[in-house]
């Protein structure tokens, strides 16, 4: 039986992972999929205490997780298309106005 | 057995993590979270979740992917140079030794908590997506609504961000 620990170690692995994307990476593309990522770590953690607690509540978090990530990804990209447009560029260093 | 799919999940999700996060080009980082989304539905698996199983394989890697992979092509980018941010090097040492820190409590602490009504042996008798359907459509159906309005407006946000703005010129219209 893999103790629920183990889970848990897991999903702070690939959160701190998906965190540090956020911080270090200069495209803006990838820090999105960084913030992806640190979502399905929190989905690991949610699904791993409702099987371990015995109750169906945290599976529910986690789909409703995934459907604010779905969301959040079309309009990120959304957004990262008006700027391309604007700017030939997805770097974030370059994206420090709100409206030019 | 079960552990041996743990550890080859595990593992197989960190390693893909750390490649999304340091890979040059981006399709190769989006490439890399595809192998990462679907390890993690393999943990799901393992967890008694067959339902978020197909919900991760089908929305996120399906389509969640596909629209991130969709727009990288689209934009048709060119490599930097330099990829990472300038200060990056401040931020990994205090990173990965508090991570390792977080980890040494984390294996530590035995988790324990008041259980539920919803043993393993009840979701297998008539299968995950019976029992999270019961839950969501009775004790949770207030928030269900509310991310079908979220999904909605999603959808009519990325919608007007994303059209083509109008020509201020009459003439181009016509050209």
């Amino acid at each position: 039986m893999i103790p629920l620990s183990a889970y848990t170690a897991v999903s702070a692995v690939l959160f701190m992972t998906g965190l540090l994307g956020v911080l270090v990476r200069r495209n803006f593309i990838i820090v999105l999929m960084s913030v992806e990522m640190m979502l399905n770590a929190a989905n690991i953690n949610l699904v791993a205490f409702s099987h371990y607690l015995e109750s169906m509540a945290g599976q529910l978090v986690a789909l409703f997780v995934i459907a604010i990530a779905a969301g959040e990804a079309a309009v990120g990209l959304a957004i990262i298309i008006v700027v391309f447009r604007g700017k030939i560029s997805t770097n974030v260093d370059e994206m420090n106005l709100l409206k030019w | 057995m079960m552990l041996v799919f743990f550890a080859y999940f595990a593992l197989v999700s960190i390693a893909s993590g750390v490649l999304t996060v340091s890979l040059r080009h981006p399709v190769h980082c989006a490439l890399a979270l595809l192998a990462l989304l679907l390890h993690v539905s393999g943990l799901f698996i393992l967890l008694n979740a067959e339902f978020l199983w197909a919900v991760q394989v089908i929305v996120y890697v399906g389509a969640i992917l596909v629209l991130y992979l969709f727009v990288l092509m689209l934009m048709n980018l060119k490599t930097d140079e330099r990829y990472f941010h300038p200060s990056a090097l401040y931020f990994v040492g205090p990173a990965v030794l508090g991570g390792v820190y977080v980890l040494f409590l984390l294996l530590q602490s035995p988790f324990d908590g008041a259980k539920g009504t919803a043993p393993a042996s009840a979701v297998l008798q008539d299968g995950d997506t019976y029992a999270v359907g019961i839950k969501m459509f009775s004790d949770h159906i207030l928030q269900f609504e509310i991310v079908g309005i979220f999904l909605l407006g999603a959808i009519i946000g990325a919608i007007v961000l994303a059209k083509t703005p109008k020509p201020l010129d009459p003439k181009e219209e016509r050209l």
